[in-house]
């Protein structure tokens, strides 16, 4: 490596940018593929949901989100976010703690299981509940008796939005909360403050846009799962239709503009999203470096 | 449990490694578990009997074959694209950055129905594409557009900042060694980003397998046609056939995890292969 930094101090500046760049015809030959390809495959199918979404006016528009139907699917989609993203906040505050903090046997395994959810269809998230709770499942029989309804239910959508956003907060938190080591911690139990008021008043400033990044990732997927609740949810209109299913049945039905307009509510969704991560991102590289 | 944590004066090892083993077996490894379980309702012979039907077999086929040509196209496709991002200076350039990550922000029944309005025969892309005698939704080619968007991110993301971070020096001293530009690439460039690319290429062809919300708005779903295995499994489970369901879910799930650990054996490679060259 050092005999590789005299280089270039020896080369002159045109062959130092020759050797970093390639002709001029190349060059916009990969910049235009490159444009066109994002554009086909990203740009213009947002374009689409929007115009579709305003095809027929401003006024049919907000008809559609203001009837009863969305509004039911808008009130699921809210409560489950909520009540998933913060089973998962505070699962990856814990297993953050527990894994960046401390040593053990078995630490990559740990994570590399808390990772799985990732790897699995949505499908098959949705229907490993589906055999537990259902008529045929693991405890289906019992849930009968006592008459607790959970499959095509809200408990059950909220349980397979949960397995899916599972890693979410998690993955955001153990790196970070690694990075920044463990002094500061000791610093303060040396000094007599408790383990609460540690965590609250040492941990917690120093990983809050960490944690904000990871919630609005978890929060944006889990308003917007569809495949694994889509097995569990059992399409009843008007009680046990998210977002995501509603924009299914409206298209299914043929009613586009309609389907386009509750899409642009989730579309929306996904670009505030974007922007507020973009700026979280510099927040994030403004503190402590990060290897994500 | 504190024996396991040596030398550290924090409190709470015990509790949020009980607290996170807990909540991670309740609600994911039981009910993965009770996936496997379920299959055991099959004999073997009946477990293979599911596995091999033919309508099962070309599920999978569609989703795996398809699947491996997404990735194929979104590596190929993403290279080029990062080369762009980092290499280069073009208008709107921050923006295109960003929509990078759109498909992993875009709901799936959105990318769904947008993907499926835009390549249909009357869609925008669609119809000029009918005119020349190509038609995409409904059809195998709809599966794989589909499967190029959901793509797109992992490769991108995974080599855009290991070509940022590459040391300019690398190239410059071939070049004074009188090296061309083509050969830099191939022999200085591609060899540093291969971790990378294998690894953005097996991510995305992990998520187009298991794929379904943003593929069956455009697939058409005919069996043994453009039938893919997600889909597959819901319709054996609206037909209370629960035992099919899960063999073909044990299928695609083992499937999965080769590929984690494929991922994990490729970032070891990485590394090791780093530490060697510094």
């Amino acid at each position: 490596m050092s005999i590789l930094s005299f280089a270039p101090h020896r080369i002159p500046p045109l062959a130092r940018h020759e050797a970093r760049s390639e002709p001029r015809a190349l060059r916009i030959a990969i910049i235009a593929f490159a444009i066109t390809f994002l554009s086909i495959f990203v740009v213009l199918p947002l374009v689409l949901v929007f115009t579709t979404a305003f095809s027929k006016g401003v006024l049919a528009y907000f008809d559609v989100l203001s009837n009863s139907e969305t509004l039911a699917a808008i009130r699921l989609t809210l409560i489950t976010a909520l009540i998933s993203v913060s089973a998962n906040l505070l699962f990856g505050l814990v297993a953050a703690w527990a894994i960046a903090k401390f040593e053990f046997r078995g630490k990559t395994l740990l994570i590399t299981l808390i990772d799985l959810p990732f790897s699995v269809s949505p499908v098959i998230s949705g229907l490993v509940f589906i055999l537990l709770f259902g008529t045929q499942g693991l405890f289906g029989v019992w849930l009968q008796q006592h008459g607790i309804q959970i499959l095509f239910a809200t408990p059950a959508i909220v349980l397979a939005t949960t397995f899916v956003t599972f890693p979410f907060v998690a993955r955001e938190l153990i790196p970070l909360m690694q990075q920044q080591g463990t002094q500061e911690e000791e610093a303060a139990i040396s000094l007599g403050a408790s383990g609460l008021a540690t965590f609250f008043r040492v941990t917690l400033p120093n990983i809050k846009w960490g944690i904000l990044y990871g919630v609005l990732l978890c929060n944006a997927r889990a308003m917007g799962e569809f495949g694994a609740v889509s097995v569990v949810s059992g399409h009843i209109r008007g009680e046990t239709n998210t977002m995501p299913l509603l924009v299914e049945i409206l298209y299914n039905e043929y009613q586009l503009m309609a389907a386009f307009a509750v899409a642009s509510l989730l579309a929306l969704l996904a670009l505030v999203t974007l922007v507020a991560k973009t700026v979280l991102e510099g927040r994030l590289v403004e503190g402590p470096a990060r290897d994500d | 449990m504190s024996t396991l944590a040596k030398r550290n004066v924090l409190p709470g090892f015990g509790l949020t490694l009980g607290l996170t083993l807990t909540w991670l077996s309740i609600l994911i490894l039981i009910p993965l578990a009770g996936l496997f379980l379920k299959t055991t309702e099959l004999s073997i012979g009946e477990f293979i009997e599911t596995v091999t039907s033919r309508r099962t077999l070309h599920a999978l086929s569609i989703s795996f074959g398809i699947a491996l040509a997404a990735a194929v196209v979104n590596l190929i496709a993403g290279v080029i694209v990062v080369w762009a991002l980092v290499r280069y200076r073009f208008p709107g350039q921050r923006l295109f950055d960003a929509i990078v990550d759109i498909p992993f922000a875009l709901p799936t029944a959105v990318a769904g129905v947008a993907l499926s309005a835009l390549f249909s025969e009357r869609g925008w892309l669609g119809a000029p594409l009918a005119w020349l005698g190509i038609k995409v939704s409904f059809t195998p080619l709809g599966i794989f557009v589909a499967m190029i968007f959901i793509g797109i991110p992992f490769v991108v993301r995974t080599v855009q900042p290991v070509l940022a971070d590459l040391e300019p020096e690398l190239e410059e001293a071939a070049a004074s060694l009188g090296a061309r530009r083509w050969q830099i690439v191939t022999k200085v460039i591609v060899p540093s980003l291969t971790p990378a690319i294998l690894t953005g290429f097996a991510l995305a062809f992990a998520r187009a397998v298991g794929e379904y919300g943003s593929v069956i708005f455009i697939a058409g779903n005919l069996p043994n046609v453009s039938e893919i295995a997600p889909l597959l499994i819901v319709i054996r489970l609206s037909e209370f056939r629960y035992a099919d369901a899960t063999a073909i879910a044990v299928v695609m799930l083992v499937v999965a995890f080769v590929i984690i650990f494929l991922i994990n054996r490729i970032q070891r490679w990485a590394e090791t292969r780093g530490a060697q060259n510094h």
